[in-house]
Protein backbone atom coordinates (compact mmCIF):
# COMPACT_ATOMS: atom_id res chain seq x y z
CA UNK A 1 0.00 0.00 0.00
CA UNK A 2 1.29 3.30 -1.15
CA UNK A 3 -0.60 5.39 1.09
CA UNK A 4 2.24 8.42 1.55
CA UNK A 5 1.18 9.47 -2.49
CA UNK A 6 -2.54 10.00 -1.63
CA UNK A 7 -3.29 13.47 -1.35
CA UNK A 8 -5.83 13.68 1.00
CA UNK A 9 -5.74 11.03 3.38
CA UNK A 10 -9.36 11.59 5.56
CA UNK A 11 -8.61 11.74 9.33
CA UNK A 12 -10.89 8.35 9.24
CA UNK A 13 -7.72 5.95 7.40
CA UNK A 14 -5.35 7.08 9.74
CA UNK A 15 -6.81 6.37 13.15
CA UNK A 16 -8.52 3.39 11.67
CA UNK A 17 -5.06 1.70 10.72
CA UNK A 18 -4.34 -1.28 13.40
CA UNK A 19 -0.78 -1.56 14.91
CA UNK A 20 1.00 -4.65 14.93
CA UNK A 21 0.51 -4.18 18.74
CA UNK A 22 -2.90 -4.33 18.40
CA UNK A 23 -3.45 -7.27 16.35
CA UNK A 24 -1.71 -9.26 18.40
CA UNK A 25 -3.74 -7.83 21.34
CA UNK A 26 -6.88 -8.89 19.54
CA UNK A 27 -5.06 -12.67 19.13
CA UNK A 28 -4.14 -12.52 22.78
CA UNK A 29 -7.87 -11.46 23.66
CA UNK A 30 -9.22 -14.49 21.64
CA UNK A 31 -7.59 -17.17 22.83
CA UNK A 32 -8.12 -15.79 26.53
CA UNK A 33 -11.57 -15.77 25.89
CA UNK A 34 -11.72 -19.31 24.19
CA UNK A 35 -10.05 -20.75 27.44
CA UNK A 36 -11.73 -18.90 30.08
CA UNK A 37 -15.24 -19.68 28.31
CA UNK A 38 -14.47 -23.87 28.27
CA UNK A 39 -12.62 -23.99 31.64
CA UNK A 40 -15.53 -22.24 33.55
CA UNK A 41 -18.25 -24.96 32.04
CA UNK A 42 -18.25 -28.02 33.26
CA UNK A 43 -20.43 -29.94 30.85
CA UNK A 44 -16.94 -29.30 28.84
CA UNK A 45 -14.56 -29.87 31.17
CA UNK A 46 -15.83 -32.80 33.36
CA UNK A 47 -16.14 -35.70 30.80
CA UNK A 48 -12.63 -34.85 29.37
CA UNK A 49 -11.03 -35.16 33.05
CA UNK A 50 -12.93 -37.93 34.28
CA UNK A 51 -13.31 -40.46 31.90
CA UNK A 52 -9.46 -40.79 31.54
CA UNK A 53 -8.53 -40.75 35.36
CA UNK A 54 -11.28 -43.34 35.81
CA UNK A 55 -10.16 -45.34 33.51
CA UNK A 56 -6.89 -45.32 34.77
CA UNK A 57 -7.52 -45.58 38.03
CA UNK A 58 -9.41 -48.44 37.48
CA UNK A 59 -7.44 -50.88 35.15
CA UNK A 60 -4.28 -49.09 35.53
CA UNK A 61 -4.03 -48.94 39.49
CA UNK A 62 -6.52 -51.17 41.27
CA UNK A 63 -6.66 -54.08 38.23
CA UNK A 64 -2.96 -54.15 37.26
CA UNK A 65 -1.58 -53.95 41.04
CA UNK A 66 -0.67 -57.69 40.73
CA UNK A 67 1.02 -56.79 37.32
CA UNK A 68 3.59 -54.16 39.04
CA UNK A 69 4.38 -50.70 38.39
CA UNK A 70 5.59 -51.28 34.38
CA UNK A 71 1.50 -52.38 33.73
CA UNK A 72 0.54 -48.72 35.83
CA UNK A 73 3.11 -46.97 33.72
CA UNK A 74 2.57 -48.57 29.93
CA UNK A 75 -1.41 -47.56 31.09
CA UNK A 76 -0.54 -44.03 31.87
CA UNK A 77 0.63 -43.77 28.50
CA UNK A 78 -2.16 -45.43 27.06
CA UNK A 79 -4.97 -43.43 29.27
CA UNK A 80 -2.60 -40.18 28.68
CA UNK A 81 -3.21 -40.39 24.93
CA UNK A 82 -7.11 -41.38 25.27
CA UNK A 83 -7.13 -38.18 27.82
CA UNK A 84 -5.50 -35.79 24.76
CA UNK A 85 -7.77 -37.29 22.34
CA UNK A 86 -11.19 -35.54 23.70
CA UNK A 87 -10.16 -32.33 24.44
CA UNK A 88 -8.90 -32.38 20.25
CA UNK A 89 -11.89 -33.99 18.91
CA UNK A 90 -14.77 -32.44 21.41
CA UNK A 91 -13.08 -28.91 22.34
CA UNK A 92 -12.68 -28.54 18.45
CA UNK A 93 -15.16 -30.15 16.53
CA UNK A 94 -18.32 -30.12 18.86
CA UNK A 95 -17.82 -26.24 19.60
CA UNK A 96 -17.08 -25.72 16.55
CA UNK A 97 -20.17 -27.78 15.29
CA UNK A 98 -22.55 -25.67 17.00
CA UNK A 99 -21.02 -22.23 16.69
CA UNK A 100 -21.95 -22.82 12.94
CA UNK A 101 -25.30 -23.80 14.16
CA UNK A 102 -25.98 -21.29 16.26
CA UNK A 103 -24.57 -18.02 14.28
CA UNK A 104 -21.67 -17.29 16.44
CA UNK A 105 -18.90 -18.11 13.40
CA UNK A 106 -20.77 -15.66 11.24
CA UNK A 107 -21.26 -13.35 13.44
CA UNK A 108 -17.04 -13.88 13.99
CA UNK A 109 -16.49 -13.76 10.50
CA UNK A 110 -18.78 -10.02 10.34
CA UNK A 111 -16.39 -9.10 13.14
CA UNK A 112 -12.89 -7.37 11.98
CA UNK A 113 -11.52 -10.69 14.27
CA UNK A 114 -7.53 -11.48 12.80
CA UNK A 115 -7.85 -13.89 10.37
CA UNK A 116 -6.92 -17.84 12.16
CA UNK A 117 -7.87 -15.80 15.51
CA UNK A 118 -10.74 -18.22 16.07
CA UNK A 119 -8.86 -21.63 15.45
CA UNK A 120 -5.91 -20.44 17.74
CA UNK A 121 -8.30 -19.75 20.25
CA UNK A 122 -9.68 -23.31 20.00
CA UNK A 123 -6.38 -24.77 19.74
CA UNK A 124 -4.76 -23.44 22.63
CA UNK A 125 -7.60 -23.86 24.89
CA UNK A 126 -7.39 -27.63 23.84
CA UNK A 127 -3.59 -28.14 24.51
CA UNK A 128 -4.62 -26.62 28.04
CA UNK A 129 -7.48 -28.84 28.64
CA UNK A 130 -5.25 -31.34 27.21
CA UNK A 131 -2.45 -30.21 29.73
CA UNK A 132 -4.60 -30.78 32.54
CA UNK A 133 -5.23 -34.27 32.04
CA UNK A 134 -1.83 -34.88 31.56
CA UNK A 135 -0.96 -33.54 34.52
CA UNK A 136 -4.06 -35.13 36.64
CA UNK A 137 -2.62 -39.30 35.40
CA UNK A 138 0.42 -37.85 36.35
CA UNK A 139 -0.42 -37.05 39.93
CA UNK A 140 -2.47 -40.36 39.99
CA UNK A 141 0.36 -42.79 38.58
CA UNK A 142 2.52 -41.66 40.74
CA UNK A 143 0.88 -40.93 43.50
CA UNK A 144 -1.31 -43.92 44.24
CA UNK A 145 0.23 -46.46 41.42
CA UNK A 146 3.81 -45.47 42.03
CA UNK A 147 5.10 -45.03 39.13
CA UNK A 148 8.76 -43.48 39.02
CA UNK A 149 9.30 -41.42 36.54
CA UNK A 150 12.14 -39.00 36.31
CA UNK A 151 11.29 -35.35 36.09
CA UNK A 152 12.11 -35.69 32.28
CA UNK A 153 10.10 -38.38 31.56
CA UNK A 154 7.22 -36.55 33.00
CA UNK A 155 8.07 -33.34 31.11
CA UNK A 156 8.38 -35.23 27.49
CA UNK A 157 4.59 -37.00 28.45
CA UNK A 158 3.31 -33.43 28.91
CA UNK A 159 4.85 -32.26 25.78
CA UNK A 160 3.43 -34.77 24.15
CA UNK A 161 0.02 -34.58 25.37
CA UNK A 162 0.06 -30.51 24.90
CA UNK A 163 1.52 -30.98 20.78
CA UNK A 164 -0.29 -34.92 20.52
CA UNK A 165 -3.67 -32.96 20.82
CA UNK A 166 -3.34 -30.94 17.86
CA UNK A 167 -3.75 -33.77 15.01
CA UNK A 168 -6.82 -34.72 16.94
CA UNK A 169 -7.87 -31.03 16.80
CA UNK A 170 -7.52 -30.82 13.53
CA UNK A 171 -9.50 -33.82 13.08
CA UNK A 172 -12.11 -32.34 14.96
CA UNK A 173 -12.33 -29.80 13.08
CA UNK A 174 -13.13 -32.11 10.09
CA UNK A 175 -15.57 -33.52 11.11
CA UNK A 176 -16.92 -30.15 12.73
CA UNK A 177 -17.36 -29.22 8.99
CA UNK A 178 -18.84 -31.81 7.89
CA UNK A 179 -21.84 -31.94 11.03
CA UNK A 180 -23.74 -28.93 12.25
CA UNK A 181 -25.38 -28.79 15.55
CA UNK A 182 -26.34 -31.20 18.05
CA UNK A 183 -25.44 -34.48 15.50
CA UNK A 184 -21.73 -33.85 16.30
CA UNK A 185 -21.06 -35.40 19.93
CA UNK A 186 -22.54 -38.60 18.36
CA UNK A 187 -20.52 -38.74 15.66
CA UNK A 188 -17.16 -37.98 17.25
CA UNK A 189 -17.62 -41.04 19.48
CA UNK A 190 -18.29 -42.80 16.86
CA UNK A 191 -14.72 -41.77 15.96
CA UNK A 192 -13.31 -41.42 19.27
CA UNK A 193 -14.04 -44.79 21.30
CA UNK A 194 -13.47 -47.39 18.26
CA UNK A 195 -10.23 -45.35 17.22
CA UNK A 196 -9.09 -45.44 21.23
CA UNK A 197 -9.60 -49.33 21.21
CA UNK A 198 -8.43 -50.01 17.91
CA UNK A 199 -5.13 -48.32 18.52
CA UNK A 200 -4.50 -50.15 22.00
CA UNK A 201 -5.70 -47.76 24.22
CA UNK A 202 -7.81 -49.68 26.48
CA UNK A 203 -6.51 -53.15 25.96
CA UNK A 204 -2.61 -53.51 24.95
CA UNK A 205 -2.06 -53.95 21.57
CA UNK A 206 -0.44 -57.53 21.41
CA UNK A 207 -3.90 -58.82 23.14
CA UNK A 208 -5.71 -57.77 20.05
CA UNK A 209 -6.59 -60.06 17.34
CA UNK A 210 -3.49 -60.38 14.57
CA UNK A 211 -5.37 -58.33 11.79
CA UNK A 212 -6.48 -55.42 14.55
CA UNK A 213 -3.01 -55.09 14.78
CA UNK A 214 -1.95 -55.10 11.34
CA UNK A 215 -4.26 -52.31 10.33
CA UNK A 216 -3.36 -50.20 13.57
CA UNK A 217 -1.41 -47.90 11.80
CA UNK A 218 -3.98 -46.20 10.07
CA UNK A 219 -5.23 -44.43 13.06
CA UNK A 220 -3.72 -41.37 14.51
CA UNK A 221 -3.78 -42.12 18.31
CA UNK A 222 -1.81 -45.19 17.53
CA UNK A 223 1.13 -43.30 16.17
CA UNK A 224 0.86 -41.04 19.73
CA UNK A 225 0.91 -44.02 21.82
CA UNK A 226 4.27 -45.17 20.38
CA UNK A 227 5.37 -41.32 20.98
CA UNK A 228 3.94 -41.69 24.67
CA UNK A 229 5.27 -45.26 25.42
CA UNK A 230 8.39 -43.39 24.17
CA UNK A 231 8.30 -40.98 26.55
CA UNK A 232 7.61 -42.42 29.58
CA UNK A 233 10.32 -44.55 28.94
CA UNK A 234 8.83 -47.68 27.58
CA UNK A 235 9.53 -49.73 24.88
CA UNK A 236 8.25 -48.56 20.88
CA UNK A 237 9.35 -48.45 17.63
CA UNK A 238 10.61 -45.55 15.59
CA UNK A 239 10.09 -42.80 17.34
CA UNK A 240 10.39 -40.14 13.99
CA UNK A 241 8.46 -42.19 11.75
CA UNK A 242 5.17 -41.57 14.27
CA UNK A 243 5.63 -38.18 14.70
CA UNK A 244 6.24 -37.31 11.22
CA UNK A 245 2.78 -39.63 10.33
CA UNK A 246 1.10 -37.46 12.95
CA UNK A 247 2.30 -34.11 11.41
CA UNK A 248 1.20 -35.34 7.91
CA UNK A 249 -2.57 -36.29 9.61
CA UNK A 250 -2.94 -33.21 11.31
CA UNK A 251 -1.95 -31.26 8.12
CA UNK A 252 -4.21 -33.41 5.88
CA UNK A 253 -6.95 -32.75 8.14
CA UNK A 254 -6.18 -29.29 8.97
CA UNK A 255 -6.31 -28.63 4.94
CA UNK A 256 -8.97 -30.24 3.83
CA UNK A 257 -10.99 -28.78 6.92
CA UNK A 258 -10.63 -25.08 5.86
CA UNK A 259 -11.09 -25.52 2.43
CA UNK A 260 -14.68 -26.69 3.45
CA UNK A 261 -14.88 -24.15 5.92
CA UNK A 262 -13.88 -21.14 3.47
CA UNK A 263 -16.36 -22.63 1.06
CA UNK A 264 -19.27 -23.56 3.38
CA UNK A 265 -18.79 -21.74 6.56
CA UNK B 1 -15.15 4.77 -10.52
CA UNK B 2 -14.25 6.40 -7.50
CA UNK B 3 -17.66 6.61 -4.84
CA UNK B 4 -18.07 9.94 -3.90
CA UNK B 5 -16.98 10.49 0.09
CA UNK B 6 -20.50 10.65 1.09
CA UNK B 7 -21.32 6.95 0.16
CA UNK B 8 -20.20 4.29 2.78
CA UNK B 9 -21.68 1.30 1.76
CA UNK B 10 -23.02 0.46 -1.43
CA UNK B 11 -24.74 -2.09 -3.49
CA UNK B 12 -24.90 -2.02 -6.98
CA UNK B 13 -27.35 -4.43 -9.11
CA UNK B 14 -26.68 -6.90 -6.65
CA UNK B 15 -27.86 -10.70 -7.76
CA UNK B 16 -27.38 -14.03 -5.39
CA UNK B 17 -28.84 -16.99 -6.13
CA UNK B 18 -29.19 -20.22 -3.82
CA UNK B 19 -30.21 -22.98 -6.02
CA UNK B 20 -32.91 -22.02 -8.53
CA UNK B 21 -33.82 -19.61 -5.97
CA UNK B 22 -32.83 -16.37 -7.07
CA UNK B 23 -32.40 -13.90 -2.97
CA UNK B 24 -31.50 -11.13 -4.65
CA UNK B 25 -32.57 -9.77 -8.55
CA UNK B 26 -30.54 -6.71 -8.81
CA UNK B 27 -30.27 -5.03 -5.84
CA UNK B 28 -28.61 -1.15 -6.02
CA UNK B 29 -28.57 0.52 -2.46
CA UNK B 30 -26.65 3.21 -1.18
CA UNK B 31 -26.12 4.22 2.42
CA UNK B 32 -24.74 7.76 3.17
CA UNK B 33 -22.61 9.50 6.16
CA UNK B 34 -24.30 9.95 9.29
CA UNK B 35 -27.91 8.29 7.77
CA UNK B 36 -30.35 6.06 9.37
CA UNK B 37 -31.45 3.29 6.95
CA UNK B 38 -34.19 0.95 7.30
CA UNK B 39 -34.47 -1.61 5.58
CA UNK B 40 -38.31 -3.09 5.10
CA UNK B 41 -39.82 -6.37 3.52
CA UNK B 42 -41.81 -9.59 4.52
CA UNK B 43 -39.78 -12.68 5.29
CA UNK B 44 -37.58 -13.95 2.06
CA UNK B 45 -38.01 -10.60 1.00
CA UNK B 46 -33.88 -10.53 0.94
CA UNK B 47 -32.86 -8.61 3.58
CA UNK B 48 -30.90 -10.47 5.37
CA UNK B 49 -28.98 -11.49 2.33
CA UNK B 50 -28.54 -7.84 1.72
CA UNK B 51 -26.82 -7.67 5.24
CA UNK B 52 -24.74 -10.72 4.21
CA UNK B 53 -23.43 -9.32 1.20
CA UNK B 54 -22.30 -5.88 2.50
CA UNK B 55 -20.71 -8.07 5.63
CA UNK B 56 -19.08 -9.90 3.23
CA UNK B 57 -20.30 -12.80 4.68
CA UNK B 58 -21.33 -14.02 1.42
CA UNK B 59 -19.99 -12.99 -2.50
CA UNK B 60 -22.35 -11.60 -4.83
CA UNK B 61 -23.58 -13.94 -8.03
CA UNK B 62 -23.90 -10.87 -9.58
CA UNK B 63 -23.02 -6.49 -9.34
CA UNK B 64 -21.11 -5.48 -6.18
CA UNK B 65 -21.17 -4.99 -2.82
CA UNK B 66 -18.50 -2.37 -1.22
CA UNK B 67 -17.90 -1.11 2.00
CA UNK B 68 -16.15 2.54 2.18
CA UNK B 69 -15.11 1.66 -1.41
CA UNK B 70 -13.74 -1.59 -0.45
CA UNK B 71 -14.77 -5.14 -1.00
CA UNK B 72 -17.00 -5.90 2.29
CA UNK B 73 -14.67 -8.93 2.92
CA UNK B 74 -11.19 -7.02 3.27
CA UNK B 75 -10.35 -6.61 7.41
CA UNK B 76 -9.81 -2.85 6.68
CA UNK B 77 -13.17 -2.33 5.86
CA UNK B 78 -14.69 -3.98 8.39
CA UNK B 79 -12.97 -2.83 10.92
CA UNK B 80 -14.97 0.51 10.44
CA UNK B 81 -18.24 -1.52 11.24
CA UNK B 82 -19.91 -2.57 13.92
CA UNK B 83 -23.02 -5.21 13.73
CA UNK B 84 -25.55 -6.99 15.58
CA UNK B 85 -27.06 -10.03 14.07
CA UNK B 86 -30.25 -11.90 14.41
CA UNK B 87 -29.33 -14.32 15.77
CA UNK B 88 -25.97 -14.92 17.48
CA UNK B 89 -25.32 -17.44 20.53
CA UNK B 90 -22.12 -15.74 22.01
CA UNK B 91 -20.51 -17.77 24.68
CA UNK B 92 -23.44 -18.18 28.01
CA UNK B 93 -20.19 -18.45 30.40
CA UNK B 94 -18.58 -15.42 29.62
CA UNK B 95 -19.14 -12.38 31.68
CA UNK B 96 -20.17 -9.01 29.37
CA UNK B 97 -17.10 -7.12 30.40
CA UNK B 98 -15.18 -9.89 29.25
CA UNK B 99 -17.24 -9.81 25.84
CA UNK B 100 -16.85 -6.36 25.27
CA UNK B 101 -13.43 -6.45 25.94
CA UNK B 102 -12.96 -9.26 23.67
CA UNK B 103 -14.74 -7.55 20.48
CA UNK B 104 -13.17 -4.10 21.25
CA UNK B 105 -9.88 -5.83 20.76
CA UNK B 106 -10.72 -6.20 16.64
CA UNK B 107 -10.66 -2.65 16.19
CA UNK B 108 -8.51 -0.04 15.76
CA UNK B 109 -9.20 2.56 18.01
CA UNK B 110 -12.35 1.35 20.34
CA UNK B 111 -14.39 3.31 22.74
CA UNK B 112 -13.59 2.80 26.38
CA UNK B 113 -16.04 0.13 27.35
CA UNK B 114 -17.20 1.85 30.16
CA UNK B 115 -18.34 4.13 27.49
CA UNK B 116 -19.99 1.09 25.04
CA UNK B 117 -21.54 0.12 28.78
CA UNK B 118 -23.40 3.11 28.94
CA UNK B 119 -24.13 3.76 25.50
CA UNK B 120 -25.91 0.81 25.42
CA UNK B 121 -27.54 0.82 29.30
CA UNK B 122 -26.10 -2.26 30.83
CA UNK B 123 -23.14 -0.61 32.39
CA UNK B 124 -24.73 -2.26 35.68
CA UNK B 125 -24.21 -6.15 33.81
CA UNK B 126 -20.71 -6.24 33.19
CA UNK B 127 -19.82 -8.96 35.86
CA UNK B 128 -22.89 -10.70 34.87
CA UNK B 129 -22.26 -14.07 32.90
CA UNK B 130 -24.19 -13.53 29.49
CA UNK B 131 -26.02 -16.78 29.70
CA UNK B 132 -27.20 -15.30 33.13
CA UNK B 133 -28.78 -12.03 31.36
CA UNK B 134 -32.61 -11.75 29.91
CA UNK B 135 -33.34 -11.94 26.52
CA UNK B 136 -34.06 -8.04 26.27
CA UNK B 137 -30.34 -7.51 28.22
CA UNK B 138 -28.92 -10.16 25.48
CA UNK B 139 -29.57 -8.05 23.34
CA UNK B 140 -28.50 -4.49 24.87
CA UNK B 141 -25.38 -6.05 25.50
CA UNK B 142 -24.90 -7.10 21.84
CA UNK B 143 -25.88 -3.58 20.94
CA UNK B 144 -23.15 -2.87 22.76
CA UNK B 145 -20.66 -5.05 21.11
CA UNK B 146 -22.22 -3.53 17.91
CA UNK B 147 -20.82 0.44 18.88
CA UNK B 148 -17.84 -0.75 21.08
CA UNK B 149 -15.14 -0.75 18.06
CA UNK B 150 -16.39 3.22 17.24
CA UNK B 151 -17.37 2.30 13.82
CA UNK B 152 -18.94 4.66 11.23
CA UNK B 153 -21.75 2.08 9.98
CA UNK B 154 -23.56 -0.08 12.51
CA UNK B 155 -25.59 -2.57 10.69
CA UNK B 156 -28.57 -4.19 13.10
CA UNK B 157 -30.70 -7.20 11.86
CA UNK B 158 -34.19 -6.97 14.02
CA UNK B 159 -32.25 -5.41 17.20
CA UNK B 160 -35.33 -5.11 18.85
CA UNK B 161 -37.15 -8.62 18.80
CA UNK B 162 -37.81 -9.43 22.09
CA UNK B 163 -37.58 -6.57 23.95
CA UNK B 164 -40.11 -4.85 26.31
CA UNK B 165 -41.59 -1.43 25.33
CA UNK B 166 -39.28 0.46 27.61
CA UNK B 167 -35.88 -1.55 26.94
CA UNK B 168 -36.86 -0.67 22.60
CA UNK B 169 -37.71 3.11 23.67
CA UNK B 170 -33.88 3.28 25.27
CA UNK B 171 -32.10 1.26 22.50
CA UNK B 172 -33.78 3.89 19.83
CA UNK B 173 -33.17 6.58 22.23
CA UNK B 174 -28.99 5.06 21.81
CA UNK B 175 -29.04 4.67 18.11
CA UNK B 176 -30.15 8.20 17.50
CA UNK B 177 -27.34 9.47 19.77
CA UNK B 178 -25.00 7.01 17.22
CA UNK B 179 -26.48 9.15 14.41
CA UNK B 180 -26.12 12.31 16.01
CA UNK B 181 -22.01 11.32 16.16
CA UNK B 182 -22.13 10.94 12.86
CA UNK B 183 -22.15 7.39 12.47
CA UNK B 184 -24.02 6.00 9.71
CA UNK B 185 -26.84 2.83 10.95
CA UNK B 186 -28.69 0.06 8.44
CA UNK B 187 -31.65 -1.12 10.52
CA UNK B 188 -33.68 -4.26 9.39
CA UNK B 189 -36.51 -4.28 11.32
CA UNK B 190 -40.44 -5.35 11.50
CA UNK B 191 -41.83 -2.94 13.52
CA UNK B 192 -42.67 -0.56 11.32
CA UNK B 193 -43.25 2.34 13.77
CA UNK B 194 -39.64 2.02 14.37
CA UNK B 195 -38.28 2.68 11.03
CA UNK B 196 -41.15 5.38 10.79
CA UNK B 197 -39.70 6.67 14.27
CA UNK B 198 -36.43 6.37 13.35
CA UNK B 199 -35.59 6.53 9.11
CA UNK B 200 -34.47 9.55 7.49
CA UNK B 201 -34.72 6.78 4.79
CA UNK B 202 -36.44 3.71 4.05
CA UNK B 203 -35.69 1.34 1.39
CA UNK B 204 -38.86 -1.47 0.77
CA UNK B 205 -37.58 -5.04 -0.26
CA UNK B 206 -40.10 -7.98 -2.07
CA UNK B 207 -38.84 -10.80 -3.69
CA UNK B 208 -35.72 -9.58 -3.88
CA UNK B 209 -36.11 -6.13 -5.58
CA UNK B 210 -36.00 -2.89 -4.52
CA UNK B 211 -39.98 -1.55 -4.42
CA UNK B 212 -39.72 1.73 -2.91
CA UNK B 213 -36.59 3.96 -1.86
CA UNK B 214 -37.16 7.14 -0.42
CA UNK B 215 -38.09 8.95 2.83
CA UNK B 216 -40.71 7.98 5.14
CA UNK B 217 -43.41 10.71 3.92
CA UNK B 218 -42.40 9.84 0.30
CA UNK B 219 -43.23 6.38 0.92
CA UNK B 220 -46.46 7.43 2.46
CA UNK B 221 -47.22 9.33 0.08
CA UNK B 222 -46.96 6.73 -2.52
CA UNK B 223 -49.84 5.19 -1.01
CA UNK B 224 -52.75 7.78 -1.20
CA UNK B 225 -54.88 6.43 1.94
CA UNK B 226 -56.78 8.04 4.49
CA UNK B 227 -58.17 6.36 7.98
CA UNK B 228 -61.15 7.36 9.15
CA UNK B 229 -61.89 5.55 12.90
CA UNK B 230 -65.62 5.86 14.28
CA UNK B 231 -68.19 4.08 16.11
CA UNK B 232 -70.99 3.58 14.18
CA UNK B 233 -73.75 1.38 13.32
CA UNK B 234 -73.76 0.85 9.66
CA UNK B 235 -73.00 -2.15 8.67
CA UNK B 236 -69.40 -2.72 7.59
CA UNK B 237 -69.80 -5.38 4.94
CA UNK B 238 -72.33 -2.76 3.12
CA UNK B 239 -69.54 0.36 3.69
CA UNK B 240 -67.43 -1.86 2.10
CA UNK B 241 -68.59 -2.07 -1.12
CA UNK B 242 -68.63 1.59 -1.42
CA UNK B 243 -66.41 2.66 -3.65
CA UNK B 244 -62.95 4.05 -3.09
CA UNK B 245 -63.25 1.68 0.18
CA UNK B 246 -59.95 -0.11 0.52
CA UNK B 247 -60.70 -1.96 3.34
CA UNK B 248 -63.09 -2.09 6.55
CA UNK B 249 -62.14 -3.26 10.06
CA UNK B 250 -63.55 -3.41 13.40
CA UNK B 251 -61.36 -2.63 16.09
CA UNK B 252 -63.27 -3.24 19.43
CA UNK B 253 -66.59 -0.63 19.12
CA UNK B 254 -64.52 1.46 16.92
CA UNK B 255 -64.54 0.72 12.82
CA UNK B 256 -61.41 1.30 10.81
CA UNK B 257 -61.81 2.37 7.33
CA UNK B 258 -59.24 2.88 4.60
CA UNK B 259 -60.42 4.65 1.52
CA UNK B 260 -58.37 6.92 -0.99
CA UNK B 261 -61.43 9.66 -0.97
CA UNK B 262 -62.16 10.31 2.74
CA UNK B 263 -64.73 13.18 2.21
CA UNK B 264 -66.57 11.30 -0.25
CA UNK B 265 -66.79 8.03 2.03
CA UNK B 266 -67.22 10.42 5.46
CA UNK B 267 -70.10 12.84 3.52
CA UNK B 268 -72.35 9.41 2.82
CA UNK B 269 -71.37 7.57 6.42
CA UNK B 270 -72.32 10.98 8.12
CA UNK B 271 -75.69 10.97 6.15
CA UNK B 272 -76.89 7.67 6.57
CA UNK B 273 -75.68 7.51 10.59
CA UNK B 274 -76.82 10.50 12.49
CA UNK B 275 -75.69 9.19 15.70
CA UNK B 276 -72.02 8.54 14.11
CA UNK B 277 -69.33 9.68 16.53
CA UNK B 278 -65.85 9.75 17.86
CA UNK B 279 -64.60 10.27 14.49
CA UNK B 280 -61.01 10.47 13.81
CA UNK B 281 -59.63 11.28 10.42
CA UNK B 282 -55.84 10.05 10.01
CA UNK B 283 -53.62 9.97 6.58
CA UNK B 284 -52.42 6.35 6.71
CA UNK B 285 -49.01 5.98 8.33
CA UNK B 286 -46.10 3.63 6.76
CA UNK B 287 -47.69 0.34 7.96
CA UNK B 288 -50.65 0.71 5.54
CA UNK B 289 -47.80 1.64 2.92
CA UNK B 290 -45.90 -0.94 3.61
CA UNK B 291 -48.67 -3.70 2.99
CA UNK B 292 -49.88 -2.05 0.08
CA UNK B 293 -46.49 -2.34 -1.03
CA UNK B 294 -45.85 -5.78 -0.68
CA UNK B 295 -49.79 -6.55 -1.23
CA UNK B 296 -48.84 -8.59 -4.45
CA UNK B 297 -46.02 -10.61 -2.78
CA UNK B 298 -47.89 -11.54 0.06
CA UNK B 299 -50.77 -13.02 -2.44
CA UNK B 300 -48.01 -14.67 -3.96
CA UNK B 301 -46.55 -16.26 -1.01
CA UNK B 302 -49.96 -17.56 -0.05
CA UNK B 303 -50.36 -19.05 -3.70
CA UNK B 304 -47.20 -20.98 -2.98
CA UNK B 305 -47.96 -21.98 0.76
Amino acid sequence: MDAVTISTPSSATVSNHMSTARVMGAYLAEVRSECLRYMRSPGFMLPIMLFPSMFYLLFGIVMAKSEGADAARYLLASYGVFGVMSPGLFGFGVSLALERDGGLLTYKRALPMPPGAYLLGKMVMAMLAAAVVILLLLAMGIGMAHVTLSAAQAGLLLLTGVLGVLPFCALGMLVGTLIKGQGAPGMLNLVYLPMSFLSGLWIPMGMLPKVLQQIAPIWPSYHLHQVALAAVGMDHTGLLAHMGVLLGFAALFFVVAARRLRRYG
Amino acid sequence: MKPTNDVVARLSGAVKRYGNLTALDGVDLVLHRGELLAVLGPNGAGKSTSISLLLGLIRPDGGRAELFGLDPQQIDARRRIGVMLQSAMLPLTLRVGELLRLVASYYPNPRPLIESAKLAGIGDLLQRPYGKLSGGQQRRVQFALALCGRPEIVFLDEPTVGMDIDARQKLWAAMLALVADGCSVVLTTHYLEEAESLAQRVVVLGKGRVLSEGSVDALRAQVPLTRIRCVTDLDPAVIATWPQVASVEHDGSHMRISTSAAENVLRRMLEADASLRELEVQRAGLAEAFTELTREENAVEQEAA
